[in-house]
C-alpha cells in the first residue's frame, strides 16, 4: 500500500470501533473491548509501518509523505484537508501509537474485565465490588463498553491531529479530544466531583480553543491557507513577520502565534489555564494516562511545535512562551511536593513537565521540546498506569478489610508496596527515575538535560536557573512519592493486603518501562563525554530535518550537565532522606497551606471569575435586569392594559354593546313579537280585513300627503 | 255612447259586493265565489279601458283573458283545497280553519 494511503487510514479504526461499539456491541463486553483493542492495534500497526518507512527516506524533511484533497469550496479556492508525515510527525506518531495501544490494553484489566457484576453497582459510579462465596472481589465496570467507545473516539482525535497537514483538521482532532476528555473525566457522572471536573476541564480548555480558533481565522485571512507546508514557506513567513497586527505592537506572525499558543496553554494546562488538569484526575486512571501523557496535553505541545516557525518569528512571542513555560514548570512543581493523592502528584508533575517543553520552545530549543515530549509521554503514561495499578492493588486491600473509609489514592495509606506489587514497583521506579532525570540510563535525563543545555547555551540564564530548580523539585517529589508508596513498611491494613494486578495491566507497564529507559539513547548529544558518539544522535538528525533551516549543534558545556546531574541525584536523595520515616501528613513538613491549596488559584479564579459571573447572572441579570427592570416594565404594562380593558369593559362593552345593542335589541324584538302576536289569529278573513285597513290607511296617507 | 264612468261604477259595485262576500261569508266556497266576483269586476275595468282607449293596442283584452285563465285555475285549486279540508276537518267554515294562529 502506498504510504500516503496508509497514513489516511491510520485514524480510522478507532472511530469505526467507536461506532461499532455504540451501535452494535454495546451489550457484549468481550466483543466491545476486542473491537476497541483490535482497532488500536490496527492503528498501531499502520503507524509502525509508516514510521519504519519514514526512517528509510533520505531528507524526509524536504520530501515528507504528504497528500491532500479539496474539501470545502471557499469562493475561488478550496479548503484542503490532507495528511503529512514529516520527521516530527513520524516521531510523535510513534509514541502516540505505542501509548494509545498500551492504554487500551491496560483498560481491559483496569476496568475489571472478567470479574462478576457488582452487588449494587450502578452506571455512572465506580464499581464497588461483588461478593463471591463470602469473599469481596472487585466487580466489573458497569459501563465497560461505553468506556472503550469513548477511548476509541479519543484515539481517533489524536491520530487525526497528528497526521493532519493543516490547522483545520488539527483543530478538528483537537476539539474531538476536548469532547472526549469531557466525556471521560465525567465518566463516573454519578459523582458530583467528577461532573464538576468534567465541566471545568471543558470550560477551561474552551477558553484556549476560542483564542486558537481566532488565530486560525486570522492566519487564514492573512495567508489564504491553513496548510503547514504552504504557510511555512520563506515568502509567507516573511510577509507575516513584517505586517503589523495593530495589537500590542506585535507583528501579524507574532499575534497569530500568540493566539495559537493560547490554545496550547489551554490544552497543555499551562499557567494560567492549568486548573483543569488536577481535577481531571476524577476520571478512571487510563483516562488520566490518555489525557495527561499520550494525547491531549501532548497535542497542545505538538501544536506549539508545529507552529514553531511562526512562533520564532517574533522575539516578543518567544519571550512570552518562554516565560509561561518556565513559570508553569516551577509553579506546578512546588504544588506537587505537597499533594498526597498519588494521581494528583503526577498531574502537577505533568503540568510542570509540559512547562519544560514550552520553555524549550520559548528558548528556541525545538528539538529538545519534541524529545522531551516523547520521553515524557512514555514515562508519564507509565507512571499514570503504574499509579492506576497501585490504586487497583489498594482497592483489593480495601475490599479485603471492608473499610471503605480508606482512600486508596492517598499515599499516606500506602507504604511497603514494593513487596506486594513487584512489577508495578520496578516499572514505577523506572518511570519515576525517568521523570527525575536519573543520569545516563533513563530517557528523561537526556531530554531534560538537552532542554537545560539549550536554555544555557542560548543564554537564557533565568530560564535555565528556574528550570534547574524545577527539575530539583521534580526529583524531590518523585522520590517522595516512591518512598511513601513503595518503600518502608505498610502503614495500613489495606496496604498489607494489596496485591499485584492482572497481566493486562502489568504488561503495558513493562513495555512502557522499556521505552522510558531506551528512548533516551536515540538522542545522546555527540559531544557528551565518554558516551557521545558511541550511538549517533539519531533523534537530532532525524527531527532536525523537519525545518528548512537545520539547527546548529550546541557546543558541549559542563555547567548544565553538572547542574542536571546534581538536581536529579540531589532531588532523589533529599526526597528519600526527608520521607523515609514520615508516616502521616502531620509529620510531613511540606504540607504548607499555600502549596497544599495550589497557591489558591482555584480560590482566586473563583473570586475573580466565577463569583462575578454568578453575581452577574444571579444578581445583575436575574434580580436587577430580569426581575427588576424587565418585570418592572411588564408590571407597568400589565396593570395599565388591565385597567384600560376594565374601563372599556365596564363603560363601553357592558352598557353599550351588551346591554343596549345586545340585550336591548333582543328585548325590543321580544316585545314587538309579544305585542304583535294577538293579530296572528289564523283566520283568513281577519287577515283580509287587516290588509284592507292597512291598504286604506297607507293609500290614504300616500294620497293625501304625497299626491295632494 | 255610454260614458266610461258607468262601467267603472258597475265594476266598483261588483268589486265591493265580491269583497263583502269574501269578508263576511263563513263558507269557504262562498268566499271563493266572492273572489270570482272581484276578478270579474277587474275584467270589466280592463275591457272598458281598452274600449275607451287606443283600440289598436290589445293589452286590455289580453289581460282579461289571462285573468279568466288564472281565475279558472284558482277556482280549480281552491275547490280542491276546500274538498280536501272538508274531508279532513269535516267543515268548510273559514273561521274554524285557524291552525296557523300563534
Amino acid at each position: 500500500m502506498a504510504t500516503e494511503t496508509l497514513i489516511w487510514l491510520i485514524p480510522l479504526p478507532p472511530v469505526l470501533a467507536f461506532f461499532l461499539i455504540v451501535l452494535f456491541t454495546n451489550k457484549n463486553k468481550a466483543l466491545s473491548h476486542s473491537v476497541a483493542v483490535g482497532a488500536a492495534f490496527l492503528s498501531w500497526l499502520g503507524s509502525m509501518i509508516v514510521f519504519v518507512r519514514a526512517l528509510g527516506v533520505e531528507h524526509l524533511g524536504e520530501h515528507p509523505f504528504a497528500s491532500s484533497i479539496n474539501w470545502l469550496p471557499t469562493g475561488e479556492t478550496w479548503l484542503k484537508i490532507g495528511v503529512l508525515i514529516d520527521p516530527v510527525g513520524a516521531a510523535v506518531l510513534f509514541f502516540v501509537a505505542w501509548t494509545i495501544f498500551m492504554i487500551f490494553l491496560y483498560s481491559v484489566g483496569y476496568q475489571n474485565y472478567g470479574q462478576p457484576e457488582g452487588d449494587h453497582d450502578r452506571a455512572g459510579l465506580p464499581p464497588h465490588g461483588a461478593t463471591v462465596h463470602g469473599h469481596a472481589v472487585p466487580s466489573v465496570e458497569p459501563m465497560y463498553s461505553r468506556f472503550f467507545a469513548f477511548l476509541g473516539l479519543f484515539a481517533f482525535g489524536m491520530y487525526t491531529l497528528v497526521v493532519s497537514d493543516n490547522l483545520l483538521t488539527l483543530f478538528v482532532g483537537w476539539e474531538i479530544m476536548g469532547l472526549c476528555s469531557y466525556l471521560l473525566i465525567g465518566f463516573w457522572y454519578g459523582k458530583p466531583s467528577a461532573r464538576d471536573a468534567a465541566v471545568k476541564a471543558f470550560m477551561t480548555t474552551r477558553i484556549g480553543d476560542v483564542f486558537m480558533l481566532l488565530g486560525i481565522a486570522f492566519l487564514y485571512s492573512a495567508t489564504g491557507t491553513l496548510s503547514f507546508r504552504e504557510i511555512f514557506t520563506e515568502k509567507i513567513l516573511h510577509t507575516l513577520a513584517i505586517v503589523p497586527s495593530g495589537v500590542l505592537g506585535l507583528s501579524a506572525a507574532g499575534l497569530i502565534a500568540l493566539l495559537l499558543f493560547i490554545g496550547t496553554i489551554g490544552k497543555s494546562a499551562q499557567w494560567p489555564l492549568h486548573v483543569w488538569l488536577p481535577d481531571a484526575m476524577e476520571g478512571p486512571t487510563p483516562v488520566s494516562a490518555m489525557i495527561h501523557a499520550a494525547t491531549m496535553v501532548s497535542a497542545g505541545v505538538y501544536a506549539g511545535i508545529r507552529m514553531f516557525p511562526l512562533l520564532s518569528l517574533d522575539p516578543k512571542t518567544m519571550t512570552i512562551v518562554a516565560f509561561i513555560g518556565t513559570f508553569t514548570a516551577i509553579f506546578a512543581a512546588t504544588i506537587a511536593v505537597a499533594q498526597n493523592d498519588i494521581k494528583r502528584v503526577l498531574a502537577y508533575s505533568t503540568i510542570s513537565q509540559l512547562g519544560f517543553m514550552i520553555a524549550a520552545l520559548g528558548v528556541g530549543a525545538y528539538i529538545a521540546a519534541v524529545f522531551h515530549l516523547i520521553t515524557h509521554a512514555f514515562f508519564k503514561a507509565l507512571l499514570f498506569l503504574g499509579s492506576g495499578s497501585v490504586i487497583h492493588g489498594m482497592e483489593h486491600g480495601v475490599l479485603h478489610t471492608g473499610n471503605h473509609k480508606i482512600d486508596p489514592q492517598d499515599m499516606f495509606n500506602m507504604g511497603g508496596l514494593r513487596k506486594k506489587m513487584p512489577i508495578t514497583f520496578w516499572t514505577f521506579l523506572i518511570g519515576g527515575f525517568a521523570l527525575s532525570g536519573f543520569p545516563i540510563i533513563t530517557a528523561g535525563f537526556w531530554s531534560k538535560d538537552e532542554i537545560l543545555a539549550d536554555a544555557f547555551g542560548h543564554g537564557h540564564l533565568a530560564v535555565f536557573i528556574t528550570l534547574a530548580v524545577a527539575a530539583f523539585l521534580t526529583a524531590f517529589y518523585t522520590m517522595r512519592q516512591i518512598t511513601l508508596t513503595f518503600l518502608g513498611e505498610p502503614r495500613t491494613e489495606e496496604a498489607k493486603h494489596a496485591h499485584e494486578t492482572h497481566w493486562t495491566m502489568t504488561a503495558p507497564l513493562v513495555v512502557l518501562a522499556v521505552f522510558a529507559i531506551g528512548y533516551g539513547w536515540v538522542g545522546i548529544p555527540e559531544h557528551f563525554p565518554l558516551l557521545g558518539g558511541l550511538v549517533p544522535n539519531w533523534f537530532h538528525e532525524f527531527v532536525g530535518g523537519t525545518l528548512a533551516e537545520h539547527p546548529e549543534v550546541l557546543e558541549f558545556n559542563l555547567i548544565p550537565l553538572a547542574t542536571s546531574l546534581f538536581v536529579a541525584l540531589g532531588g532523589l536523595f533529599f526526597g528519600w532522606l526527608a520521607y523515609r520515616n514520615v508516616g502521616s501528613p502531620v509529620e510531613d513538613k511540606l504540607q504548607i497551606g499555600v502549596l497544599k491549596n495550589k497557591w489558591y488559584f482555584d480560590e482566586i479564579y473563583d473570586f475573580l471569575f466565577i463569583k462575578p459571573a454568578t453575581w452577574f447572572a444571579e444578581v445583575f441579570v436575574s434580580r436587577w435586569m430580569d426581575k427588576g427592570f424587565i418585570d418592572g416594565i411588564l408590571h407597568i404594562f400589565g396593570p395599565t392594559t388591565g385597567g384600560i380593558g376594565d374601563i372599556i369593559r365596564n363603560y363601553f362593552d357592558v352598557p353599550v354593546i351588551n346591554q343596549f345593542f345586545g340585550d336591548g335589541s333582543a328585548h325590543a324584538t321580544y316585545w314587538i313579537g309579544r305585542n304583535l302576536r294577538p293579530i296572528q289569529t289564523g283566520r283568513i278573513q281577519q287577515y283580509l280585513i287587516l290588509s284592507l285597513v292597512v291598504l286604506f290607511v297607507v293609500g290614504g296617507l300616500i294620497y293625501f300627503l304625497l299626491l295632494a | 255612447m255610454i260614458p266610461l264612468s258607468w262601467y267603472l261604477i258597475l265594476a266598483a259595485a261588483l268589486f265591493c259586493i265580491g269583497l263583502f262576500g269574501v269578508l263576511v261569508r263563513r263558507n269557504a266556497v262562498a268566499i271563493l265565489l266572492g273572489v270570482e266576483l272581484m276578478l270579474n269586476a277587474v275584467n270589466i275595468n280592463l275591457v272598458s279601458f281598452w274600449r275607451y282607449g287606443n283600440v289598436a293596442i290589445m293589452t286590455g283584452q289580453v289581460f282579461a283573458i289571462i285573468v279568466f285563465a288564472v281565475a279558472a285555475a284558482e277556482v280549480a285549486v281552491g275547490l280542491a283545497l276546500v274538498i280536501s279540508v272538508y274531508r279532513r276537518r269535516n267543515t268548510v267554515v273559514a273561521e274554524e280553519l285557524d291552525l296557523l294562529k300563534w
